[in-house]
């Protein structure tokens, strides 16, 4: 495939689409990534929860039978 | 304690990330052959070098994990690969984006440089389903760190392969004795590895969090004799 090596530079009309392109899928990777952290991240706040209730409920039953 | 000094990190990587983005669109010239869109080098570069140093520092964890079969290594690992994938695909589109614009093609299969990058990328790509295929969790463990090591040593070799082919289109930018940057581009694209290294240790340390809090959760419920919440996954090592 014949390459053009000497092409002029890009007028910056078109030249800033695809700069903007390449700059904005590094933004999207990110937002895309800490998107599926936060998911992650209200996982184990729910289990947190979830975890409590347990050992509330446990220490509930605990002083029943101790009164 | 994973999550210690993550806030400041995390500050100190948004300052370098608009710093650096300052430094590539008020600071530094515009090339003279590329013009404007040149600025994807100062994004394309800086994700492929920290994305292959993170590969090989998978490598290094996984060492550590084989001699001393401590399974934090393993996670350390894990992460450090898991990571660099990510970037391996930002190096990816950008620098397809940046071939079409340079030279009216998304791909080229004569070019080395591009090739090898996808043939590391495609490598590691195959770890998650290496991990996934075992199911015994030391055995998963140690075979992902024989793979780690072997690849982690496979990506400077092959960087050194290319470094020696004599490459038609893609640019040299700091090994020719031609010279390579003037000062204010060299300043900005270190600026600008600086801020993506930094980038990628905070999502390590991110990560790495994340997993710690998801490992005291389960013993939480182990300590409880609590049912198990969902299904775990068979492939993330855990941390606690």
């Amino acid at each position: 495939m014949p390459l053009p090596l000497g092409a002029p530079a890009l007028p910056l009309h078109e030249a800033g689409k695809y700069v903007a392109g390449a700059y904005i899928v590094f933004v999207v990777l990110l937002v895309v990534y800490v998107g599926i952290m936060a998911a992650k991240l209200q996982r184990i706040e729910r289990e947190m929860s979830e975890i409590a209730t347990i050992a509330e409920q446990r220490k509930e039953e605990k002083d029943e039978v101790s009164a | 304690m994973y999550g210690k000094g993550l806030k400041t990190l995390s500050i100190a990587t948004v300052a370098m990330l608009a710093l650096s983005l300052s430094l590539v669109f008020f600071y530094a010239p515009l090339e003279t052959d590329q013009g404007f869109i040149q600025k994807i080098f100062y994004l394309h570069v800086p994700l492929a070098m920290t994305a292959l140093v993170g590969f090989v520092v998978g490598g290094v964890f996984a060492i550590a994990h084989l001699r001393t079969n401590n399974r934090k290594w393993d996670a350390y690992s894990y992460v450090a690969i898991h990571i660099s994938i990510i970037f391996g695909v930002g190096v990816l589109i950008t620098g397809a984006i940046w071939a079409k614009a340079s030279w009216g093609h998304w791909w080229v299969w004569e070019e080395p440089t591009l090739v090898s990058f996808l043939i590391v990328f495609l490598l590691y790509a195959t770890y998650y389903p290496f991990r996934y295929a075992i199911e015994d969790r030391d055995r998963q463990a140690r075979y992902a760190s024989v793979f780690a090591v072997t690849a982690g040593a496979f990506v400077p070799l092959n960087f050194l392969a290319v470094r020696m082919a004599q490459s038609l289109v893609h640019p040299r930018v700091f090994a020719t004795s031609e010279g390579g940057l003037p000062g204010s581009m060299l300043l900005t694209f270190l600026c600008c590895l600086a801020a993506i290294a930094l980038l990628w240790v905070t999502l390590v340390k991110f990560e790495l969090t994340a997993k710690s809090a998801s490992g005291q959760v389960k013993r939480l419920r182990r300590a409880l004799d609590a049912p198990a919440a969902g299904s775990g996954s068979r492939i993330a090592p855990e941390v606690s």
